[in-house]
């Protein structure tokens, strides 16, 4: 209930905030909603000697297209995401997975690009964005460099970024004017992780698959792209036999484990369901647009 | 002439007088209190579940800057304090001497200028474990060859605690002889936590230039504790004032005496400074009285459809201390009401009580003392048995309840009901369900794949601890108290030995005066919970306050109504037999214009009475209850489950509650939806389990989950009133009623969803992978 | 342990805050959460604690109107901007339509819940003045209640919408 003692910085300019990253390194602390980092460090499994406060920082809460392209702001809110006409318009999977974060008040403060960051295995975004095929920028001492989303996640609450990084924004390619997608989430209360969860993002060419990406939470060391289901469907029509295969590859490809929430062999099954019942909610969107 | 609404007593839903300082933010609850030179405790917890302690080395948190002491067990011992005695007549460790015995179990404390630097000091102690095998059910506990848990308590060679019969073993074999079938169930009532919203805290101001201690305390039990704390701390009575201000939620939380009270009690002693502890939600949910934790074995003998015998054995995991909050005579609480609702000749109840490395209690939780585990399984038997014999479950529940001519009832564990109509509730709830129309639903949805269940669950529980005879906390009778007074210009003020912590008493209290004596609920101030101005009273839980300070309120304001007769027969130069009462005031029979008001009344008893009256309109009353109260109702539950996931919904929640006598409507059915509340968290979502380490898992509300308004289904309510013949106002306490009958609807639903195939219990928390589970089994998944 | 007792640092800031529509200012430790900073700094207990992981919403204030668990804020975090809490909902000795919404619909028992409970629901009725039951369980379902069961917590909001509409 009582952090240790930090020195607190709240820079103005991505480039203030990079230095003091690069005082510090791995002793410093990034906060944007703080509503991860912030319970961590009251149970001081997290004492970060320097955190820098990014909320400061203007020009980094934009939420928009731009040439082929959804650009998220690293301050983007997640309630934003949840009311976001845009994201409703086209991007499904992460409509769907906003209001799913958390709690409604958590969802006031906390970041998509904060979320990605603390990489926490059981979180939503991860899952949803690695469906939509997202990368991420993330700006250092030497620039700006693009991580695709499947090469950011290295490990539970481990990512690609150098300690002396901070991901700016968070992008999404333009999945075109037919495309439809799900995210289900089986929690056993609201605020919960999930028990598991599966994110489908479909781009469809002539009533057919051209890109699919599924991806799974809660059931492995960290959020998992469903490969071989993605595969199996790109090229084909969303049917009901291509639907059962893909939700049955895609169980295949969950990795989950034995816990409070369930049996391994329970959370593969919601993983099939879930890609089954998502997949038909992605084409039925496609119709609808 | 005053309308009779005006005076507003019995049955009116008065709106709360205490409301007005919590929508301000004005409440005063234990750690909005700051006193001058106050000081701030932490406690440092044990991360194992039981190992020897080699050795503590505090020099580097006492030499922080800002820490003003650390206190371990050994300085306790010193002054004998480092074990105090439960309300279990067992002993409990304030801070760890030789062992620590559970995960989260007080091993020091920090004394600080603040929190932070508390904890900050809290890192600095090192403690040398010596990690020792662990024992986590207590069948592990009474296996051969189990660690002795209690090895320093003389003549304890095992973990067993404690073995305890109620009913006729004789009578109950001959009736299963006969029988022409046995229905049994094997369930387990998970270990739960009350965990209300506040923690535990206390302020400890131990003055020595006054020689008072004043502790502020989230307290169920000022006065039981005072006197505890007198014996314990060997406190001088007197100079103790316990004040129990504002309380978050109590529910059986905070009955029992916790180690930071002990600690910075004699912190404050030993420093001359007011010492305060809040604990934390991992030390309330890791360290404090639990609930249940209860593994019960039932059978239901029955010929034809009639139930003729039951019989229960039961094992209680007590944790590692026995210190069960309840009356001293009953090891097992209240549980051999377990016959509930149905009239069966014979019963025996077997339990024994065993140690383990977990936390200490289990009895808490508006379980009216283990009724909440008895109503389970006998509503879970019930149903179990309606399907084994083919009998809608409504059905079998009405041939074998207790007749409304059979009351007052004597159950075959000794049970004296006093009142009852089973039937009349049974019938309101049915009507207002839609009972067979829902049956059909079920029936049809069933055509189209779709799996929808009803259950039910018909509870009688007991409360309103008790007649003195048979009931006592740790040795004090538990009879309640009310002492009124009423002022010149008629305004009254109560004081109760009960302590409200969010049940509405300064309204409800305020109203069983307004309906004796004619005082309007507003002039009638009521205070709790400050020991030095209240009478003594055993405090509020298991539903009491009503069946018992309410009645003792009753009484003493009749007693005041005859002293005011007296005064109004002098005033108006009549007889006392010539005057009638009429809500608020005394008229002269057959003359409707020679009337006095009681606030009339009030005024005279300072300025003009009768030769040789004592001036005053006051008076104390102790009532000891000549028996207890069994409110009663039927809860039913609809749901529908996922056969994809096993997740379940609840479409519809029924609760029918005859508390006898309702005071004040609004707050009964507040009541009533709490519990209801409290009950879905418990069959679908709560559980504190532990791995074979010990470590618990759910000691922090991620891990612990309580339901949301989103989870939360929503109620509706019905009512019957059959008032209690005993009580003076005729009610019966409601408190409880939904907690102790709700988790058995719940989970009835559930299994009434897939009984069609074969399905018949469910393990709560009813999770959906459980339930999906056995959906695979009997080949409902999807 | 790298360093000894002695040689931690306390790092501390001046805060410039307004609360309730107040300047408040003081010097702070930068690790003090912003629930402490009210309730013991500016004596403002109204807010309560009630968890030690950001689960329970008993420490909801509203920050620049929105609602966030200041449990989970630093009081840093805070300067220079706008934060409401319970004591600051009435206005000229009047309560707001949301405390006579809960008063009337018995929407509180022990009141320990309430002030994060009034402040979310203030906050939805700024942005919803005509909630769903639905939509109302929704946006009060990260504030955890132990003694109602939610249901006169729905009314005590549809009361106050409803005052609201009618300009009381």
């Amino acid at each position: 209930m009582y952090p240790a003692g930090f020195e607190y910085f709240a820079p103005t300019s991505v480039e203030e905030a990079l230095s003091v990253l690069e005082r510090y390194g791995d002793e410093a602390k990034v906060l944007a909603g703080g509503q991860s980092l912030i319970p961590l460090m009251k149970l001081r499994f997290a004492s970060p000697r320097a955190l820098v406060d990014l909320n400061r920082i203007e020009g980094l809460d934009g939420l928009y297209e731009d040439d082929g392209m959804l650009n998220v702001g690293a301050l983007v809110r997640h309630k934003t995401c949840e009311r976001s006409e845009l994201l409703k318009s086209r991007y499904d999977v992460l409509a769907d997975a906003a209001p799913q974060i958390s709690d409604p008040i958590v969802r006031n403060l906390g970041t998509m690009a904060g979320s990605l960051a603390h990489a926490d295995p059981q979180g939503d975004w991860g899952s949803a964005l690695l469906a939509a095929g997202a990368q991420v920028q993330a700006r250092g001492p030497g620039g700006t460099r693009t991580i695709p989303l499947d090469e950011f996640f290295v490990g539970p609450f481990t990512t690609a970024l150098e300690p002396t990084e901070i991901v700016t924004w968070v992008q999404v390619p333009d999945p075109g004017p037919r495309a439809g997608g799900a995210y289900l989430k089986l929690e056993r209360r609201v605020g919960d992780f999930a028990t598991a969860a599966v994110g489908v993002h479909v781009s469809f060419t002539n009533g057919k698959a051209e890109r699919a990406g599924i991806a799974l939470t809660g059931v492995g060391p960290r959020n998992l792209r469903a490969r071989a289901a993605e595969e199996a469907l790109a090229g084909h029509e969303l049917d009901d036999d291509a639907i059962a295969e893909a939700a049955r590859l895609a169980a295949e490809a969950a990795e989950p484990q034995d816990d409070v929430r369930g049996s391994a062999e329970y959370k593969r099954n919601v993983v099939r369901v879930f890609t089954e019942r998502g997949l038909r909610k992605a084409a039925e969107r496609r119709e609808e647009r | 002439m005053a309308a009779v609404d005006e005076v507003r007593g019995l049955g009116h839903s008065v709106q709360r007088k205490e409301d007005e300082r919590f929508i301000r933010g004005k409440g005063t609850y234990v750690d909005d209190v700051k006193l001058p030179g106050m000081l701030h405790m932490e406690i440092l917890r044990s991360p194992l579940a039981h190992a020897r302690i080699r050795s503590i080395d505090t020099s580097r948190a006492a030499a922080l800057p800002g820490v003003v002491a650390v206190v371990t067990g050994e300085l306790l011992a010193q002054h004998n304090l480092a074990w105090m005695p439960t309300l279990s007549g067992d002993t409990q460790a304030v801070l760890a001497t030789d062992k620590v015995r559970f995960q989260g179990q007080e091993v020091a404390c920090v004394v600080a200028e603040t929190p932070y630097i508390a904890k900050d000091a809290l890192e600095l102690i090192d403690v040398d474990y010596e990690p020792l095998q662990v024992v986590t059910t207590p069948q592990q506990a009474l296996a051969d060859g189990a660690p002795v848990i209690r090895d320093e308590k003389e003549g304890q060679l095992d973990n067993h605690i404690y073995h305890w019969e109620a009913g006729d073993a004789e009578a109950t074999e001959k009736a299963f002889a006969e029988a022409d079938r046995v229905v049994s169930l094997d369930t387990f009532y998970p270990r739960c936590h009350p965990a209300p919203l506040e923690c535990c805290a206390c302020i400890a101001d131990l003055n020595p230039a006054t020689g008072k201690a004043t502790i502020y305390m989230t307290s169920q039990a000022p006065h039981a504790h005072r006197t505890l704390f007198a014996l314990v701390a060997g406190l001088s009575e007197e100079k103790i004032r316990i004040i129990s201000p504002d309380i978050g939620g109590g529910f059986g939380n905070k009955v029992p005496i916790y180690p930071g009270y002990v600690v910075a009690t004699a912190a404050s002693l030993l420093l001359g400074r007011p010492v305060k502890w809040v604990e934390d939600r991992t030390g309330n949910l890791i360290s404090t009285g639990f609930a249940r934790d209860f593994h019960m074995h039932g059978e239901l003998a029955l010929k034809g459809d009639r139930m003729t015998g039951l019989k229960v054995k039961m094992l209680s995991d007590n944790g590692a201390f026995f210190a069960d909050a309840q009356p001293s005579k009953f090891r097992a609480g209240l549980f051999h009401i377990v016959t509930g609702s149905y009239d069966i000749p014979a019963a025996h109840v077997e339990t024994d009580g065993a140690y383990t490395n977990k936390a200490p209690g289990g009895v808490a939780y508006r379980c009216s003392f283990r009724v909440t585990e008895a109503s389970y399984l006998i509503e879970r038997l019930v149903q179990t048995a309606a399907y084994e014999l083919e009998i809608d479950p409504a059905e079998l529940r009405r041939k074998n309840f207790v007749k409304k001519e059979q009351f007052p009832y004597t159950s075959a564990t000794g049970f004296e009901y006093d009142s009852g109509d089973y039937e009349a509730a049974l019938d309101v709830a049915l009507e207002k369900l839609g009972y067979a129309e829902l049956r059909k639903e079920q029936e049809e949805a069933r055509k189209e794949g779709r799996l929808i269940g009803i259950g039910l669950a018909s509870f009688t529980e007991v409360v309103g601890a008790g007649p003195g005879k048979h009931y006592d906390i740790a040795g004090l009778r538990m009879f309640d108290s009310a002492e009124l007074r009423v002022h010149p210009t008629g305004k009254a003020v109560l004081k109760l030995g009960v302590k409200s912590q969010g049940q509405g008493h300064e309204t409800t209290f305020a109203q069983i005066v307004a309906a004796e004596l004619g005082i309007p609920p507003e002039d009638v101030e009521v205070q709790e919970g400050d020991t030095d101005h209240t009478p003594y009273g055993l405090g509020t839980y298991a539903s009491r306050s009503t069946p018992t300070g309410g009645a003792a309120t009753a009484v003493i304001s009749r007693k005041l109504r005859d002293k005011a007769r007296r005064i109004a027969a002098h005033l108006l130069e009549t007889s006392e037999e010539d005057l009638e009462w009429e809500d608020n005031r005394f008229v002269v029979k057959g003359a409707p214009d020679r009337t006095k008001t009681i606030q009339e009344l009030a005024f005279a008893a300072y300025t003009d009475i009768p030769d040789g009256m004592e001036a005053g309109l006051e008076g104390v009353h102790y009532y000891d209850p000549p028996n207890m109260t069994y409110p009663f109702g039927t809860y039913a539950v609809v749901v529908e489950v996922d056969r994809g996931t096993g997740a379940w919904k609840v479409n519809r929640v029924v609760a029918v509650d005859d508390c006898g006598v309702r005071i004040n409507p609004m707050v009964v059915e507040g009541q009533i939806m709490g519990g209801l509340a409290e009950g879905f968290g418990i069959a679908a979502l709560q559980l504190i389990t532990f791995d074979e380490d010990g470590n618990c898992v759910g000691a922090n509300f991620m891990d612990y989950l309580l339901p949301t308004a989103w989870e939360t289904p929503a109620f509706e309510l019905g009512e019957t009133v059959t008032p209690s013949p005993h009580h003076p106002i005729g009610a019966k306490g409601v408190g409880e009623s939904a907690t102790v009958g709700s988790p058995a609807a719940y989970v009835n639903a559930v299994v009434d969803a897939l009984a069609h195939a074969g399905v018949r219990n469910l393990e709560m928390p009813v999770t959906s992978d459980k339930v999906w589970a056995a959906l695979q089994e009997a080949g409902l998944a999807e | 342990m790298t360093e000894t007792a002695t040689e931690q640092a306390v790092y501390t800031r001046t805060v410039n805050v307004t609360v309730n529509g107040e300047a408040r200012s003081a010097e702070i430790e930068t690790r003090l959460l912003l629930v402490h900073f009210l309730r013991d700094t500016l004596g403002l207990t109204g807010t309560h604690i009630g968890c030690d992981t950001s689960s329970c919403g008993a420490c909801t204030v509203l920050l620049d109107g929105i609602p966030a668990k200041s449990c989970t804020l630093f009081a840093v975090q805070a300067d220079g901007r706008e934060l409401t809490t319970v004591e600051g909902l009435m206005q000229d000795g009047q309560h707001h339509p949301i405390q006579d919404g809960f008063h009337e619909e018995h929407g509180l028992q022990c009141g320990f819940c309430t002030p994060g409970m009034m402040l979310t629901a203030t906050a939805l009725l700024a942005d919803n003045p005509d909630p769903s039951e639905e939509e109302i369980r929704w946006a009060i379902s990260g504030n955890i209640c132990r003694c109602t069961g939610y249901q006169n917590i729905v009314k005590a909001v549809q009361h106050a919408a409803a005052a609201m509409k009618e300009g009381r």
